[in-house]
């Protein structure tokens, strides 16, 4: 039986037209079902209705059901089905519709999947991926970041891209890695018009692993990730303008492995760092790199390795809560200011 | 041959009671290890439950070449792993954490995977290996393959969301699933009243739109009857089963478990029902077996235990370096600084890991 036709709207950067984060999400999940027909999808919504967001649009027609499957909402249950599929020599994509509803797969994720390598069950080639992350107003259950609540498993990847490039190949990369890999998306990024860019036409990955210098500095270095990376742009250009400083930018990609090289060069080369993420202050990433940092670039430092962060509270729905709690480009100015003063 | 073997022949009911020997025999030679010091994790019996391992294990299509039925077994479930193929050196080399075992000392007991003899190792938690399994049958279906799975959990699993989000999509997406349902009566120290209002887990199955039935945990051949059944409805394209194992844990939950919550009377009545007195007696009654013949299986299981415990005892346990691999495909776990041949310089960074 010969598919139907690639769908218009996946065909952007064929036509050599910028696409936005969703579609490059969209286009890497078509390309590699395409040229793997081990990969298929399980999600709640993703078939008929293609998706929350619609990512998987007119997946369902083009692969079929067998490809494209409609789960109960059993988060814990089709994460694990994804598991014992990746043991028989599939590749299952697991969409959380919101990566808030991963908590039912956390038992899974982590008794399970992430110890199958460690118990001998050789490789367990999935990825979970969903939206995350505030600023849509979305309230405590449809806006949060869920990274740390596996950075503290060994087994899994955790990937967070904050373009559309970065998102397509870093999630092929994820989908032909053979370890578990959670990708998270923030839905902030997904429409927004400012990060369209055209997309190289041939089959690209970028490798896990390795974090990104967004941006050239010499007085503060801030390593950031995701959303945080374009407000930490807007505050770099700022201070350039305003203070005369100097502001290098290292974007994550990739939160588990680290990228402890890029990290600690970024330290040497200004002395002063500045760890900036969305997700809340306490156990939140910044704790890790600020220790990696002491361990191996201690005496490179001019001064307290500082962090801007959401506050500690659930994410609120109202717009005025909702901004003050996210870590807002003022923020990032001030920290950097205090950083480059000391 | 009488009617009354169930279609099989002389030679498989002789397999089926050696398998029931197998299991008794391998797990009491465990208790005399750990007793020598030589277990050092829990040890967990499934006395008075062989029969319902060893009946559904042998209704199923048992290769090694990686194209058989699949099997999820749970602690007392080893009699389908011996008879899936699994060594009873490799039994023993799991118990006693040695390097030489199928998981070199990372896991313990039943919990490792054979993908050629086509069972995986559960995680304790055993709800969860509903969704699992519901994805390895999921991809049987999907290719076209006429295989079925099999998940063994008990009254406590039950109770977990898991297992009702696994089956759940086990269900609707028709996996060729048989659920085995160790009923007995104990999770724990908690008896079934406490986890379910029910009083057969059959009783869950409506709820889900798939076919039940229960059967005395304690009759091998009728076990073996009902999952034939149960499997050759999955395989047929009927969807997901459940069949019901009724009997009874006839030791506390693990060796350091007392099982003083249990009335000694209700164990001794118990005992009266065991599946390998019945099913030797039975042997002998309908002539399937001589007592010379099944004494000699006995002698030649014994001597095997033996044989593959003292094998096991004298292999050596793993590197302890050896807990850094394996954790992902490329690489290994950081060497922890105050272990490396110069700490001060692993710790700055100029010793890799």
């Amino acid at each position: 039986m010969t598919a139907p036709d690639v769908p218009e709207h996946l065909r952007k950067t064929a036509r050599g037209e910028p696409v936005t984060f969703l579609e490059a999400v969209s286009e890497a999940l078509f390309e590699e079902m395409t040229r793997d027909d081990s990969i298929f999808l399980l999600g709640e919504d993703i078939g008929v209705y293609g998706g929350a967001f619609k990512v998987t649009r007119d997946f369902l027609a083009h692969f079929g059901a067998d490809r494209v499957i409609d789960t109960p909402i059993a988060e814990g249950g089709f994460t694990g089905a994804a598991a014992g599929a990746a043991h028989m020599g599939l590749r299952p994509i697991v969409e959380m519709q919101f990566m808030d509803f991963i908590s039912p797969a956390y038992d899974v994720i982590t008794n399970y999947i992430a110890t199958s390598r460690y118990r001998g069950a050789g490789p367990v080639p999935l990825v979970i991926r969903g939206p995350v992350g505030g600023g849509n107003r979305g309230g405590p259950f449809h806006s949060q970041n869920v990274e740390m609540a596996f950075f503290h498993t060994p087994g899994l990847k955790i990937v967070y891209p904050s373009t559309p490039y970065d998102a397509k190949g870093l999630l092929k990369a994820a989908v032909r890695d053979d370890d578990p890999v959670i990708f998270e998306e923030h839905k902030g990024l997904y429409r927004a018009p400012g990060l369209r860019e055209v997309l190289p036409d041939e089959d690209y990955v970028i490798p896990l692993g390795e974090a990104r210098t967004v941006r050239e500095g010499s007085d503060v270095s801030i390593v950031t990730y995701g959303s945080m990376v374009h407000r930490s742009v807007e505050a770099a250009e700022a201070l350039e303008q305003e203070d005369g400083v100097s502001v290098e930018i290292l974007d994550l990609r990739t939160l588990l492995p680290l990228d402890d090289d890029a990290i600690v060069a970024a330290v040497k080369k200004t002395g002063r760092i500045l760890i900036v993420h969305e997700d809340t202050r306490t156990g939140g990433i910044a704790g890790e790199i600020s220790m990696r940092v002491n361990e191996r670039a201690f005496e490179w430092l001019d001064a307290p390795i500082l962090r801007v962060t959401a506050i500690d509270a659930p994410v609120p729905y109202s717009g005025s809560l909702e901004d003050y709690f996210l870590p807002q480009t003022e923020d990032i100015v001030t920290a950097v200011r205090y950083l480059a003063a000391y | 041959m009488t009617r009354d073997a169930h279609g099989l022949g002389r030679a498989e009911l002789h397999q089926i009671y050696r398998a029931l020997v197998l299991t008794r025999t391998a797990e009491e030679r465990l208790e005399t290890l750990q007793k020598q010091g030589h277990v050092t994790g829990g040890l967990y019996r499934s006395l008075g439950q062989e029969a319902g391992a060893v009946g559904a294990a042998f209704a199923l299509r048992r290769r090694t070449d990686g194209t058989g039925d699949f099997l999820a077994p749970t602690i007392r479930a080893a009699g389908a792993l011996f008879l899936f193929g699994a060594e009873p050196v490799d039994f023993f080399r799991q118990y006693m954490a040695r390097d030489t075992g199928p998981t070199r000392g990372r896991e313990a007991n039943v919990h490792w995977f054979d993908f050629d003899r086509c069972f995986l190792g559960p995680v304790s938690p055993l709800g969860t290996m509903l969704g699992v399994m519901a994805g390895v049958t999921l991809s049987f279906r999907m290719r076209g393959e006429e295989r079925v799975g099999l998940v063994f959990y008990g009254d406590g699993a039950s109770s977990t969301g898991a297992w009702h989000e696994g089956l759940s999509l086990a269900a609707v997406q028709r996996c060729p699933l048989v659920l085995v349902v160790e009923h007995n009566q104990y999770a724990f120290s908690t008896p079934t009243a406490c986890n379910t209002r029910v009083e057969s887990f059959t009783e869950k199955a409506p709820g889900y739109g798939i076919e039940a039935e229960s059967v005395d945990g304690t009759d091998v051949l009728a076990v073996f009857d009902a999952v034939r059944r149960a499997a050759a409805r999955a395989r047929a394209g009927g969807g997901t089963q459940m069949v019901e194992l009724r009997y009874f844990r006839r030791r506390g939950h693990a060796q350091h478990d007392p099982q003083d919550y249990v009335d000694p009377a209700l164990i001794a009545a118990w005992e009266k029902k065991d599946p390998l007195d019945r099913f030797r007696a039975r042997m002998l009654e309908h002539e399937w077996a001589t007592p010379d013949e099944l004494r000699a299986l006995d002698e030649e299981v014994f001597r095997q235990c033996r044989s593959a415990a003292e094998t096991a005892v004298a292999e050596p346990l793993p590197d302890g370096p050896d807990a850094l691999l394996d954790v992902y495909r490329d690489g290994h776990a950081p060497l922890p600084w105050t272990r490396a041949p110069d700490p001060a310089a692993a710790l700055a960074g100029q010793v890799g890991p």
